[in-house]
């Protein structure tokens, strides 16, 4: 028996406001916990539905550590199940991606189930008579997730089968994602290709602090865009020149502190939140022809201009998605282990926008988040540095308490300095709530 | 000027050679001004720009790579990573006398470290060679790894 399960009290002290206690990075405990507890009970993204366009298409991931299956049913909606053989435990699929026609079928004894779960046929069914066979769980087929939601093309599910709704869970967040879809003059969005896979070796939750992390990108990037920046002007350019498109992604990772106290941070309950609120290292890339007359027969003058005026740097989900709705990309965080989690970053094209933007957009994501990338090793460098270092007796609390103010209430929408640490409590304010809304005992520890 | 075979072949070994002994300046003076390295994310890529890629760098990106190597605050290069690379005979596979232009495939493991730890890839590097002013210069390079579908730890240096 570890220390933290059913214990609510013991994770509700590990926040303390300002400062969160090592365990949570580095506690394998904690981890199980969080896969246990708050991956259930949170909604979680799973992937795109343009990743499984046509019935019987399925796309295989986790949520959290539970391996599951997107797929396509026959009546056409999107359907999450556990990849899973209700009878031995043997994942249904193995590859990332494809069509299993109208139904699954295990390969170790051939049971059959519908795209929707239910069980199809058993081989030598006879066998099962008289043996209480249909009362077991086994003969209800795969198991579902407790929740799914198709949000104007993202899935998102609850593995719970009680608790909060999609609604009341993300709120005025889902802002951010219509403005990501809205960018499209057709109101939708494709994934363009496979995601860069990148295996960090740290906790989960470094990387979803560090996207609202706005003290860190002068400094430790200092050596990719700083370095930018001055070959550039050595080039020697007449003036006037045009940046290039890498120069205009790479160069606002250099901008000063200043800039970024003055783009905002808005937090919205239940841990999401955002950078950017005025203005970002998005805001002043370079027109693409043609483009706003697209957005402006789409959706006339006014509403087209409001789209594109809003440029959001990261907008984090609760608990393990970032999004950037200026470029289209989506990264997901996949908890492994409390020191292991793979990075995937996906692009998506905007149906009928121009093609130059997702060449933008797969530019961004090759430079900033790939394995070979120049700025994201400087990142995983201080996640996994922090990860050793966390392990240094009595001293084991980590501060967020930039522009803290005693008492902070997260249940409402607030807007503040860009550099405020606001945002990384909010998170784990959400990460207390859903590690312990379905503890034993914790209706009496909140009295 | 013609250039033989063996020319051919001897560019490929030299050019991983400039690559394992770290002489980069070298290497950046191997490349034609509007050349391009191209490391395709998925299994038979075809196409370099409206899908990700691991890498599809310029000349400036690639200088930018090598200037920030040496960089007095690139954390994440102290200490250095090493790479080694072992190639197996280029193919050559195409010749084309007039233009001055030639195609080779080469076999090859990489392997990077850094502090405990080592990454081994399997690549394919596809060489696209021209001679201009006559010396052999690299027109583009495509590099295929193996399993490029694989979540990766740090790929820092250039395989």
């Amino acid at each position: 028996m570890g220390r933290y399960a059913q214990n609510p009290a013991a994770i509700k002290a590990l926040h303390r406001g300002y400062e969160v206690h090592r365990d949570v990075y580095i506690d394998q405990e904690l981890y199980q916990l969080e896969m246990r507890h708050l991956f259930a009970n949170a909604w979680v993204f799973v992937g795109h539905e343009s990743q499984t366009p046509e019935k019987g298409d399925y796309f295989s991931t986790q949520v959290g550590d539970q391996p599951v299956i997107q797929v396509r049913h026959s009546d056409g909606e999107v359907h999450v199940l556990f990849n899973r053989c209700p009878h031995k435990g043997t994942k249904i699929v193995i590859d990332r991606a494809g069509n299993t026609g109208k139904f699954f079928r295990c390969p170790y004894h051939a049971w059959s189930f519908k795209t929707d779960g239910c069980l199809l046929a058993i081989p030598l069914k006879k066998g099962y008579e008289n043996t209480g066979f249909e009362n077991s769980d086994s003969a209800k087929g795969m198991r579902a997730v407790g929740a799914v939601k198709n949000y104007r093309g993202f899935i998102f599910c609850r593995l719970a089968e009680t608790g909060i709704s999609f609604e009341e869970f993300f709120g005025g967040s889902l802002s951010s994602i219509d403005n990501m879809v809205d960018r499209s003059p057709a109101g939708r969005l494709e994934v363009a290709g496979p995601p860069l896979r990148y295996l960090h070796h740290c906790n989960w939750k470094m990387l979803v602090e560090n996207q609202t992390d706005t003290c860190h990108p002068m400094v430790a990037h200092e050596s990719s865009a700083g370095t930018a920046v001055k070959l550039w002007k050595e080039l020697d350019m007449p003036e006037g020149t045009p940046l290039p498109p890498a120069m205009e992604i790479i160069a606002p990772f250099t901008s000063p502190y200043e800039f970024f106290e003055k783009m905002g941070i808005r937090t919205w309950p239940n841990g999401h939140g955002h950078t950017g609120v005025h203005h970002s290292i998005h805001s002043n890339y370079s027109e693409i022809p043609g483009y706003m007359d697209k957005m402006v027969e789409s959706y006339g003058e006014e509403k087209a201009k409001a789209i594109l005026g809003e440029n959001r740097h990261n907008t984090v989900y609760f608990p393990n998605i970032m999004i950037k709705g200026p470029i289209q990309q989506l990264r997901v965080f996949i908890p492994l282990a409390a020191d292991r989690t793979i990075v995937e970053s996906y692009i998506y094209r905007l149906v009928d926008g121009p093609e130059e933007l997702t060449a933008r957009t797969a530019m961004y994501n090759r430079m900033i988040n790939a394995p070979t990338s120049i700025v994201g090793h400087d990142d995983l460098e201080m996640y996994e540095r922090a990860q050793e270092g966390l392990h240094v007796n009595g001293l084991e609390w980590v501060n967020i308490q930039r522009l803290y103010e005693p008492g902070e209430d997260f249940s409402h929408e607030a807007v503040e300095n860009g550099t405020t640490e606001r945002q990384m409590r909010n998170q784990f304010d959400a990460w207390v709530k859903f590690m312990t809304c379905d503890m034993d005992g914790v209706q009496e520890a909140a009295e | 000027m013609t250039i033989s075979k063996d020319q051919l072949i001897d560019f490929i070994y030299d050019e991983v050679r400039m690559l394992d002994e770290g002489r980069y300046d070298e290497w950046l003076a191997l490349w034609l001004k509007d050349g391009h390295y191209w490391m395709p994310l998925d299994y038979k890529q075809t196409d370099p720009f409206s899908v990700t890629s691991l890498m599809y760098e310029d000349l400036f990106m690639l200088k930018l790579r090598v200037e920030r190597l040496n960089g007095a605050r690139t954390f994440s290069q102290k200490p250095k990573s090493r790479c080694h690379h072992v190639i197996q005979r280029p193919f050559v596979d195409a010749m084309d006398e007039a233009a001055g232009t030639y195609v080779t495939t080469t076999f090859m493991h990489y392997v990077e470290t850094r502090l405990d730890e080592q990454t081994l890839l399997a690549l394919t590097a596809r060489h696209e060679l021209a001679l201009v002013d006559g010396a052999l210069r690299i027109a583009n390079k495509r590099v295929d790894i193996l399993n490029c579908d694989a979540a990766f730890r740090n790929i820092q240096l250039l395989p």
